[in-house]
């Protein structure tokens, strides 16, 4: 009975529908995909340097919708894990540990660990408090940055070597960094496919959507809250390491409270809770951003009503604009 | 005599830094009491509040060139930041109550970018600064011995007389029944026939004056500048987190400790350290560690009590 | 004479200046149907957040089939066997009807740190949820976006999310509120079909329901029990009349609606 019970009662649910949101994802990833060809004809070397700061912090975007979109997790410290990412990688490099083999995965391991101190802290509260902890755990890690004379302090430092993988891969080549970040963006993406139908991806969001029934039918909720959070955290801690390389810098400006507004715009404006809003809205954010920066010298004049706008009237962000539809 | 007299100046170096930090918590106790209060009474989280904070500064620098009196520079720049307040409400803000948490902070955060660039379209890039009147550079003496600047005095004093007001509006007046009766039941207020509306707008309105009125009283001891706002509102935030949101009492003892713990912690911590752990860790974790510390103890009690200290009924 | 489920003893909770729950001393034995009444403001639904752990006590302890559960938090109790229903619908907006129950179902089958496979074609979670489902009659609305449930069918998916928790002790929070007179009969006759294979706490209002399915009846006013035992004497009881039925005396019991 089961099989063809549940067949009938589910309908018409599955299978791909063409809506305009699939058509403009697809054309999104596509052209992102193709962009250092561009780049190669046109001799556009600045594009190229553009959007692989765009595909970056879309892996950071990605993560925080993970938390944010899917588990309902306000968290306005993320840019801390670019940070910690990004110094992991700066850190080593000026200590003579070059080695990428080294430096991403401690970039992800203290990613990882600072999620879980700052979760373990945070998650035993809610709503605008959760917002305010987060926020004050950035800070402090932004101070902490600034405090550390021997790694540049305020000014930062410079980081002369990028990440080196045995030769298998030279990452100072501009378009297969591109690549490699291509690549880590789109395993961020599908990773998160995987683990939002998991058994622990159902677990996240069903404590998004009523946490108290989710404990009263026997969750403890608090743990996978503070697992997702790590995971979060981590990926993030890989964009860090990946924007080090790519601006062959660090300074506490990485995790400046702003850059964590900035991470929630993309994620907001692209749309929370689906899975390439996060890209979406990372594209449109930064070119937005750098569009206005050439239109006039006060771009935030424009970019901050934009922002209060899509706030107050929009629902579901951009993809939630192409869907027709309201949010869940 | 070399031993005494260092131990001394050290006793007093210490009292001048507790009533810094005492300053700086009065400070706080200001932003957040605004914070607090449109948190619980219109459930809106206001990351602009910062802005707020900034324009009372250039307001009052802005007057002070104006009238060249520094006292009717700070009337003015009280008056202005209570209108500028209310227009925002009136404009923006009041759009954002039925929206989430999440577009509340998203919404106050572009209008927090919008100000900066306003500010620097409209005063420049520069800083400016407000001149104190020769009588408040002096110093007083409070105890025998004891010599602490006028000016912040006059700081700590203003700050406790606007604390007791608020303490008077809030729990003695009919006003301050309605803005806590709204606190806890909107729909009923609204249905004793009592303009919501209006409410709302002079309760932001009340806590924008108070934000202004803390950068005004600070624009004369730092400079005047764009993003000002932005480190003090979150102390300001961690001053709610320890306090506990909704309460103004829980702001009140917070935001002295906080004030307390940052300026002291910043005073004589390196010091410390120093005695502690060699040269070369102290120097590089010194100045990290210090400002950490109150984020440290804030950590430390959310350990033990995340509601805060005093937490008011729960939201 | 069997030990009982749940043993329930000086319960106390005092909130600012009102005791919703005064030292309130019970026992269900296995396999009843013991039903709680009394007026709004009772402290009926204070009760069952004390039993389910969402409400720490003041005072008093919380036997469940011979463990002090009395510190145990939500999670726990549902563990061991203790489920509830919510008077007002609490559900998981954004999922199915079937996404609902097997979440229940999910939470009993082992842990959830399964990152990998795609939780929603597990048949074994999947098949215990129909069979809940088919159990409250709600079979054919599996597919269905549970904001897209009408009011009563809501209120079967409560009871469906419950039972897919494999609950020894069912602490159902008014069943039928806002239901109308079918839906109501409806619910009557499935929790009868539990009656015997489930041990059932009902809080309801609807007087019908109540004398059709309990075994034994628990009258709560203003925290505190005035009443309790079999059904019919309960209702003979002139200090029960006075203080509750007796307000509303329509002859043959009054439902609230």
């Amino acid at each position: 009975m089961s099989a063809s019970l549940e067949q009938r009662s589910l309908g018409a649910a599955s299978g791909t529908r063409w809506t305009a949101g699939t058509a403009v994802t697809v054309a999104v990833v596509a052209a992102l995909a193709l962009v250092p060809l561009y780049t190669t004809l046109t001799g556009n070397a600045f594009l190229l340097t553009l959007f692989t700061r765009v595909v970056i912090l879309a892996i950071g975007a990605v993560s925080l919708n993970l938390i944010m979109g899917y588990g309902g997790m306000v968290s306005f410290g993320h840019a801390a894990y670019l940070g910690i990412g990004g110094y992991a990688v700066g850190i080593l490099a000026k200590e003579g540990f070059g080695s990428g083999y080294v430096q991403w995965p401690v970039a992800v391991a203290a990613s990882a660990l600072y999620a879980l101190v700052v979760g373990a802290l945070s998650l035993r509260t809610r709503g605008v408090y959760f917002i305010m902890i987060t926020l004050a755990f950035a800070q402090m890690i932004y101070y902490v940055a600034i405090g550390l004379d021997r790694y540049g302090g305020d000014d930062g430092l410079t980081i002369y070597q990028r990440s080196t993988f045995g030769g298998i891969l030279d990452l100072n080549n501009k378009t297969v960094f591109y690549y490699v970040c291509f690549a880590i963006l789109l395993a961020g993406i599908y990773l998160v496919a995987r683990i939002v139908n998991s058994r622990f991806g159902l677990v996240i969001q069903g404590s998004r959507a009523n946490e108290r029934r989710m404990r009263a039918i026997g969750f403890p909720t608090f743990r996978y809250k503070l697992v997702c959070f790590v995971i979060a955290g981590a990926l993030c801690g890989l964009a860090g390491a990946l924007l080090a390389n790519h601006t062959n810098f660090i300074s506490p400006a990485m995790m400046h409270w702003t850059r964590s507004g900035d991470l929630i715009v993309m994620v907001v404006l692209g749309g929370l809770g689906t899975l390439f809003g996060p890209l979406i809205g990372a594209v449109v954010f930064l070119l937005l951003e750098e569009g206005l920066s050439r239109l006039t010298e006060y771009p935030d004049l424009i970019l901050g009503p934009i922002l209060l706008c899509v706030a107050i009237y929009a629902h579901g962000g951009i993809e939630g604009l192409l869907r027709g539809g309201r949010r869940d | 005599m070399a031993a005494p007299d260092r131990s001394w100046r050290l006793m007093l170096y210490f009292i001048e830094q507790c009533l810094n930090g005492v300053q700086l918590g009065m400070l706080l106790f200001l932003l957040a009491a605004g914070l607090t209060l449109v948190f619980g009474i219109m459930d809106l989280v206001n990351l602009a509040h910062g802005s707020l904070y900034m324009l009372g500064a250039y307001f009052a620098a802005t007057f002070a060139v104006l009238t060249g009196s520094f006292v009717a520079a700070v009337a003015l720049a009280l008056i202005a930041s209570l209108i500028a307040g209310m227009v925002l409400e009136v404009v923006a803000i009041r759009r954002l109550y039925e929206r989430s948490h999440l577009d509340q902070v998203l919404g106050t955060f572009g209008l927090l970018l919008f100000f900066n660039e306003a500010v620097r379209l409209i005063w420049g890039p520069a800083g400016m600064t407000l001149a104190l009147p020769p009588a408040m550079l002096t110093a007083v003496q409070i105890i025998p011995g004891v010599f602490y600047p006028a000016y912040r005095l006059v700081i700590i004093l203003a700050a406790l007389a606007v604390a007791a007001l608020l303490y008077f509006v809030v729990m003695r007046t009919r006003l301050g029944m309605l803005i806590r009766a709204g606190a806890s039941n909107r729909e009923m207020v609204g249905a004793l026939g009592i303009n919501v509306k209006l409410l709302y707008t002079l309760v932001f309105g009340l806590g924008a004056a108070l934000a202004g009125f803390a950068g005004v009283m600070q624009a004369p001891i730092l400079t005047v500048q764009i993003g000002m706002g932005e480190n003090i509102l979150i102390l300001a935030f961690v001053v709610i987190i320890i306090g506990g949101i909704g309460s103004i009492r829980g702001a009140f003892v917070a935001a002295i400790f906080v004030g307390l713990v940052e300026t002291v912690g910043r005073a004589f911590l390196p010091d410390m350290l120093h005695r502690i752990l060699s040269t070369n860790a102290a120097a590089t974790l010194g100045p990290a560690l210090s400002s950490m510390s109150i984020y440290m103890v804030m950590a430390a009690i959310l350990v033990f009590r995340p509601e805060g200290l005093f937490p008011a009924a729960s939201r | 004479m069997t030990e009982p489920l749940l043993r329930v003893d000086r319960l106390t909770k005092r909130f600012g200046g009102v005791v919703p729950a005064d030292a309130i001393t019970l026992t269900i034995a296995p396999g009843e149907v013991h039903a709680v009444i009394g007026p709004n403001g009772a402290g009926k639904t204070t009760l069952i957040g004390l039993l389910s752990g969402e409400i720490p006590p003041q005072q008093g302890r919380i036997h469940f089939d011979g463990v002090d559960i009395t510190q145990l938090p939500v999670y726990r109790r549902s563990r061991l066997g203790l489920a509830r229903s919510f008077q007002i619908t609490s559900l998981l907006a954004g999922f199915t009807a079937l996404d609902n129950v097997a979440l229940a179902v999910q939470a009993h089958r082992g842990h959830s740190f399964r990152f990998w496979r795609d939780a929603r074609r597990e048949q074994r979670l999947r098949d215990p949820a129909l069979a809940a489902l088919d159990r409250v009659g709600l079979a054919d609305r599996a597919g269905v976006r549970v904001e897209r449930l009408s009011h009563g069918e809501h209120r079967q998916l409560e009871i469906a999310m419950a039972l897919a928790t494999q609950p020894r002790l069912l602490l159902l929070d008014e069943p039928m509120a806002g239901m109308g007179p079918d839906e109501s009969a409806q619910m009557v006759r499935m929790l009868q079909k539990l009656k015997g294979d489930i041990t059932i706490m009902l809080v309801e209002h609807d007087m019908e329901a109540v004398f059709a399915l309990a075994d034994r009846l628990t009258v709560l006013v203003y925290g505190r029990i005035i009443a309790s035992g079999d059904p019919v004497a309960v209702r003979e009881d002139a200090g029960v009349r006075q203080a509750y039925l007796g307000e509303k005396d329509s002859g043959q019991g009054a439902r609230h609606g």
